[in-house]
Parts: structure tokens; C-alpha cells; sequence
């Protein structure tokens, strides 16, 4: 039995040792991508987790203070406000972002000529480092001498405060993360649009259809995946939005404080407390897992 | 009823933790400073250098620390660039990078004592003469209420109303007679607004932390606070009728006299520079800001001029300082004291100081409240006396009138509640409908919650 027992793990050994050796090279330039991995995304995860649960001033050692940072941002005024913000920001970047693209998409799609032009021009704005983006725009919103309230003058309509008024403020910075963000949906949806065979249309138009019914009986249907997973990516990237509040409205402003504003108000200027930074980090990424889960659900099931 | 038992568990066990390593390393209350090698070779890292861009100050800091190398072979000054930059601080600090001694706002000390993110030195300022005449209100800003010091201030500026003294003459207001009174400003930024539409008349911050600074100087002028200690404990004080009038002048001067242009969110360079093009009439500021706007607009010290605070029940006292590194050892903080009782600290020093800076013809005598007591004060005034190379008598307003104006340092953790106050600020200033009463209400809850993590 005894004897038994022991070959049968000697032959266990060898397998293993064998299935090792052979898969030897592939292990090894794994390797490399698991260290960065686990370095620079799942450490920092975990540490976040943990901090989120400890008083830390890094001198000396940390310590748990249970669900105190959790309490002490439910407490903040600015905490509901923020992902109210958030949620508005999302919801009007989704408008303007998530259909400007696609009609964009469709319509160079149907140009006959400049078509490589106008795909490179929507393109542009996406090669433009953000915050040079962003300050541009700072410019074009200045309410005395800004290009937007310049070109109003000149065709005699009246000026608008753009970032500097509660009214137009949030409006002001969808405008501004859209032109900067519709280059990369817009030639996505080009992609896609272009892998339509086109039998279909032909069949359709065969069939007597308008330009309208070919839109909305063949092009929409084919495209619904791509919208599917863009919609998805586009509310994960819109939800995390930062550099146009920071720059646009200042990190004070009630009216365009998001999510990612509040973390870096907590961690480096109002309370300078990066353990009320990493619980908000842990309720944000909460929620962006819920998307990130149904993209993952949706792109496997398309596999 | 738990949190609140599991805060004192955590209290707790901190002290016993605390208790247990004093009692592991042996007892550290005792009078004197921990022995250190006098002679042992030490590198100091200092911020403070100016930058490239400033190439005469730069040059300046770096043949003092050659000199101070000189006089103390032992020590290496490893001097960076950089002040205090809040938003680095923490990365700094986690990252073993944070210098041994560092530039700090009066708005800082308070909160990095709280945190324990510095050391106490104390036990050394016996050995360093010169720490002894430093005014003590200002010592007190570095110090925690149990009398320990952390670090030593090195310069302090009270607030005033710059204007530019051209375009009170071309409104026909009297350049020699700045407004005293808030409503004679609104009366002279009706009066310069009027001169025609790229005109300013006053203007105010409301950005990154500026707004609610200004809102605090603005209130201390009405005899105001933002914070009161009641048996103890801290609790916002500015939600009431002196907090109601800065906000509704600001309201009215923007919405209704429309004499604050409609540029706002202005941040501490935008008034600087706007002041230097020539187009504001007034606003709030530190009598440095002058040289500033000369030295980086081109303009020139006979344009402007500087009065008192308006109605001057008391006016903001700020500045800076240096403190230490809560991982300094001994021999670094004994080397980071003789330093900053070489440079910034020294009375023997100030003569020399200033013959340097009037050589490079930069201003001598912009009135600013002293840093000394005693025998160093009236060092420091003769050698301003002696000096001087500014047109003093267009800050004779201000200097006349700021002997009677009581300084009144800024609030604790004063970074976090000017963050909370530049929403009323940027409110009234951005939202002709905004609701004053709400704004300050809600502020004030949001700085109590700050307030009550001071001891």
C-alpha cells in the first residue's frame, strides 16, 4: 500500500515537474507581466483597501481606526453633492459624447470626398495633451476677453459666464471633455461602421428603403455592440473625470466638485487625510467594478 | 456610543504605545536637548533656493550657504528649490523625501503639529541666542499648547488696501487719502469702474484657498472671527451679521455697482497681474505684493500706493517660517538651527541684508510688522531708517494707521477652513442670486467639522 502510495506520487512529481519544464519559457516571460501587475495595480489596490480603513501620517506607523474614514466622508457636506455632480457630469458627457460621435461617425462614413481629412480633424483633439486642452478652453470661457463671448458679441447675442456661473458651469466642462474625448468614439464607431457588409444595404435599398430606414434597420443594428461597449467605457472614463473641474472651477466649487475631485481635496488640500481619500477611492472603484463587471459580461458573451 | 468607544480603545492603545516605546527607549522629558557630535559630519537638506528664473536671489542664497559651509566645516548644506507646496507635502513625506528643514506657512505649523509630522527642537533653542528675541506671538504659531516649538518664523506681513495710485487720480479720487471705511471703497471702485469698461475698480479672491483667506481679512476688519475657542474647544464664528456684510458688500459691488469686473475664480497671481497692467483700482494685500508687481510687470513703486486695512478693528497677520523634519536626528536639527540663525534669524544679520538689497535696488522700508522684540527690533529699524530706497510716504497711510491696527494671526488649521470659505466667496461673486444665509450656514457646518479635530 505504502509502496503504492509512493509511486503514485513519484509519477505525480514527474508529471508536474514535466508540465513545468515544458511550459518553462512560458512562465518566464509571464513573469515579468504578473510583477508589474501585482506592483503597480494589485498592491496599490489592496494598500488602498487598507488604508481606507487606517489613520496614517506617514512618520509614524499607521493604525486601524475601523470605519471611521467611511463615517467621517458620509459626514462631509460635500459628499452627496459630489456624486450628484458626478452622476450629472456622466449623464450630460453620455449625451453630448455618446451620440455626437456616432452621428459624426455616420456622417464621414457617407462622405465621398475629405474623408481622410475630416477622420484625421476629428482625431486632433484627442492628440492634445488634456491639459493643454483644458487651458485652452480656459481661455475660449473667460467672460471678458474669451473667444465664445468675443464671437456672441460680434453677432450681437448676449454673453454667457460659462464656468463662472452655477447655471452654465457643469455644462461647460461636458463641452470641453467631449470635444477633447469624441476622436477615439468617433473612429471606433467609423471602424465598425465600415465592417458593415454591403450586401445589406444593397439588399435593403433593393427592398425600396430610405436613407432613414437603412440607418435605423441596418446601420444601428450592426453597430449595437459597439455602442453597447462604448457606453460602458465612456461612463467608467466619464465617472473618474478630474482635470476639467480642477482646472475649469477650482477644487472648492460646489457646483462642479465630482467624485475625483473630493479624493484629491481629502488626500492633498483640504483635510490632507489619506485615509478619508482611499475609503472614497474604495466606494468609487465599488461602483466602477459594477460597470466594469457588465462590460466584462457583455464583451465575453460576445466571444 | 461605539464609535466613540472604539476612539477611545484606539486612544487607548496609543498612549500604552506610546508609553511603552518612551519607556523601551528610555525617558525623553528630561531639561536638556540629546547629546550630539559636535564635530560629526552632516548633510542638512533645506528648501528654500530661489529658482533659476530669480538668478540674483539664487546667487545670493547660494554664496551665504557657501559662507555658512565655510564657518561650519561639518556641515553640508544641500540647498532645493521649492516652498511649501501643500499638495507635495504628504508625497514628500511618505516618500523619505521631505528636506530636514522646510519653508512653511504661518497657515501650516498647526495642523503638521497635530499630525506629529515634525520635530520639537525645543530643548536646543537654548543653545541658539538669537531664537530668544523673535517675537513671542509669532513663536507661538509654532509652538503646540503645551509650550513645545517646532520651528521659528523668518518673516510676517500684515494685510493692507493696495491701489494704484494713477487711477485714483484719474477718477478723481485723492491718492494721498486711500478709503478707510468698506463703504468708501465702494464708493472709489464705483468711481474707477466708471473710467471706462477694461477697468476695475476693486478686485477679490475666491480660488484655491485665496477666497476664504480674504474672506478671514475681511472679517477681522469689522472686528470679526472665523474661529473662537469656547472653554476649549474650537467652533466657527462667522456665520452672523459681520460675516452677512463682507459677503453683501462683495455682492453688491459685483452685481449692483458692477465694479469688480467680470473676470472671477481669481487665484493669488491674477490681482498681481491685473494690478500690474494698470486696469484695477484696489485690493486686499500683503505690502510684498508691490515689489512683485514692479519686479514682474515692469511697473514702477511711484504708481502705487498702500493704505490701511478698511474700518481697521484689527487686521490678518501672516507669514512664513522653517521647520524640522520629525525624522531629524540631533546633529541635523542642531545644524538646521545654526542655520537659520545664520540666515533667516540672525539680528546681526539685517544691516547687511538690506545694504544687499539696496544695492540691487530692491526695495528697502516696505513697511512690514517686525520679527524681533527688544534689541533686534531697533536694530532692524535703524537699518531700515538707514536705507531705505522706496517712496515711503505712499505707505504712509498704511504705516501710520497700522501702529493702531491690532494683528490677529489666522485661524487653526487655517488651509482647511479658507477651502471651505471660498465657496461663499466664489459664490457671491459668480451667482447674483446666491443665498448669503445658506452659504455661510453651510460653511459654518463644514468648519466646525474641521474644527473639531483640533486640540
Amino acid at each position: 500500500m505504502a509502496v503504492a502510495t509512493a509511486g503514485r506520487r513519484t509519477a505525480f512529481r514527474s508529471r508536474l515537474g514535466r508540465k513545468i519544464q515544458d511550459n518553462l519559457m512560458a512562465y518566464a516571460f509571464m513573469a515579468g507581466g504578473i510583477a508589474c501587475f501585482a506592483l503597480f495595480s494589485w498592491y496599490p489596490l489592496v494598500r488602498g483597501v487598507i488604508l481606507s480603513f487606517q489613520q496614517i501620517n506617514f512618520v509614524t506607523d499607521p493604525y486601524w481606526v475601523g470605519a471611521e474614514n467611511f463615517t467621517a466622508i458620509f459626514d462631509d457636506p460635500l459628499f452627496f453633492t459630489a456624486w450628484k455632480n458626478t452622476l450629472v457630469f456622466t449623464g450630460l458627457a453620455l449625451i453630448f459624447g455618446f451620440f455626437v460621435p456616432l452621428a459624426l461617425s455616420i456622417l464621414i462614413n457617407e462622405m465621398r470626398h475629405l474623408k481622410g481629412f475630416f477622420r484625421v480633424a476629428v482625431y486632433l483633439p484627442v492628440m492634445l495633451p488634456p491639459i493643454v486642452g483644458v487651458l485652452l478652453f480656459r481661455y475660449f470661457y473667460d467672460p471678458g476677453f474669451g473667444l465664445f463671448n468675443t464671437i456672441l458679441r460680434g453677432v450681437g447675442l448676449p454673453e454667457s459666464q460659462w464656468t463662472q456661473s452655477s447655471s452654465t458651469a457643469m455644462i461647460s466642462l461636458v463641452l470641453v471633455s467631449t470635444w477633447a474625448n469624441l476622436g477615439g468614439a468617433t473612429l471606433m464607431y467609423l471602424a465598425a461602421l465600415q465592417s458593415i457588409p454591403g450586401d445589406l444595404y444593397e439588399a435593403a435599398e433593393l427592398d425600396g428603403a430610405s436613407a432613414w430606414r437603412r440607418l435605423r434597420h441596418v446601420t444601428l443594428p450592426q453597430l449595437r455592440f459597439i455602442m453597447l461597449v462604448l457606453l460602458l467605457l465612456q461612463i467608467i472614463a466619464t465617472m473618474q473625470v478630474f482635470i476639467e473641474p480642477y482646472q475649469l472651477t477650482g477644487t472648492s466649487n460646489p457646483d462642479t466638485v465630482t467624485v475625483m475631485v473630493l479624493i484629491y481635496r481629502y488626500a492633498f488640500t483640504v483635510n490632507q487625510d489619506f485615509g478619508m481619500a482611499a475609503a472614497m477611492s474604495v466606494l468609487l472603484f465599488v461602483v466602477l467594478a459594477i460597470f466594469s463587471a457588465i462590460y466584462l459580461r457583455v464583451t465575453r458573451d460576445r466571444d | 456610543m461605539n464609535r466613540s468607544r472604539l476612539r477611545s480603545a484606539v486612544g487607548l492603545l496609543l498612549v500604552a504605545g506610546v508609553a511603552l516605546s518612551a519607556a523601551a527607549c528610555g525617558s525623553d522629558d528630561g531639561g536638556e536637548a540629546p547629546a550630539s557630535d559636535p564635530n560629526a559630519k552632516v548633510t542638512l537638506v533645506i528648501n528654500g533656493l530661489p529658482p533659476d528664473t530669480e538668478a540674483v536671489n539664487r546667487k545670493h542664497f547660494l554664496d551665504n550657504v557657501a559662507e555658512f559651509e565655510k564657518l561650519n566645516p561639518n556641515i553640508d548644506v544641500d540647498a532645493k528649490e521649492g516652498k511649501m507646496d501643500p499638495q507635495t507635502f504628504q508625497s514628500k513625506l511618505a516618500g523619505g523625501q521631505l528636506e530636514d528643514v522646510f519653508y512653511v506657512y504661518f497657515t501650516d505649523p498647526a495642523s503638521l503639529i497635530a499630525k506629529r509630522q515634525v520635530a520639537d527642537i525645543s530643548k536646543y533653542l537654548d543653545e541658539f541666542a538669537p531664537t530668544k528675541e523673535l517675537r513671542p506671538d509669532l513663536m507661538k504659531i509654532f509652538s503646540d499648547d503645551s509650550g513645545k516649538v517646532y520651528g521659528l518664523p523668518a518673516k510676517n506681513y500684515s494685510l493692507g488696501l493696495l491701489y494704484n495710485r494713477e487711477l485714483f487720480e484719474k477718477a478723481k479720487l485723492d491718492p494721498n487719502n486711500p478709503p478707510k471705511t468698506w463703504e468708501e471703497v465702494r464708493t472709489a471702485a464705483k468711481a474707477i469702474a466708471g473710467l471706462g469698461k477694461d477697468y476695475v475698480g476693486y478686485g477679490d479672491y475666491s480660488k484655491n484657498n485665496t477666497g476664504g483667506w480674504h474672506f478671514t481679512a475681511e472679517m477681522y476688519s469689522l472686528g470679526g472671527d472665523i474661529a473662537v475657542n469656547e472653554g476649549g474647544t474650537w467652533k466657527a464664528a462667522f456665520n452672523n451679521d459681520q460675516g452677512k456684510q463682507v459677503l453683501q458688500q462683495l455682492k453688491d459691488m459685483r452685481w449692483t455697482d458692477n465694479s469688480m469686473g467680470q473676470r472671477q475664480l481669481l487665484e493669488w497671481a491674477d490681482l498681481l497681474q491685473m494690478m500690474g497692467s494698470g486696469k484695477l483700482g484696489m485690493y486686499v494685500a500683503a505690502p510684498d505684493n508691490i515689489e512683485t508687481i514692479v519686479n514682474q510687470f515692469k511697473g514702477d513703486f511711484n504708481k502705487y500706493g498702500l493704505g490701511p486695512i478698511p474700518n481697521g478693528t484689527a487686521t490678518l497677520a501672516g507669514g512664513e517660517g522653517y521647520m524640522f523634519n520629525a525624522k531629524a536626528t540631533p546633529e541635523k536639527i542642531r545644524a538646521g538651527l545654526k542655520w537659520l540663525t545664520y540666515w533667516w534669524n540672525n539680528p546681526d544679520r539685517i544691516e547687511a541684508e538690506y545694504q544687499w538689497a539696496a544695492e540691487q535696488k530692491t526695495p528697502v522700508g516696505l513697511p512690514e510688522p517686525a520679527l524681533w522684540t527688544g534689541e533686534a527690533k531697533n536694530k532692524q529699524q535703524a537699518a531700515i531708517d538707514k536705507l531705505k530706497n522706496l517712496p515711503v510716504e505712499n505707505y504712509k497711510p498704511f504705516a501710520d494707521a497700522t501702529a493702531n491696527i491690532p494683528l490677529k494671526v489666522e485661524p487653526p488649521n487655517a488651509q482647511q477652513i479658507y477651502a471651505v470659505l471660498d465657496v461663499p466667496m466664489q459664490k457671491v461673486l459668480t451667482d447674483k442670486n446666491a443665498d448669503i444665509a445658506k452659504l455661510l450656514s453651510d460653511a459654518e457646518t463644514q468648519v466646525n467639522s474641521i474644527l473639531a479635530s483640533v486640540k
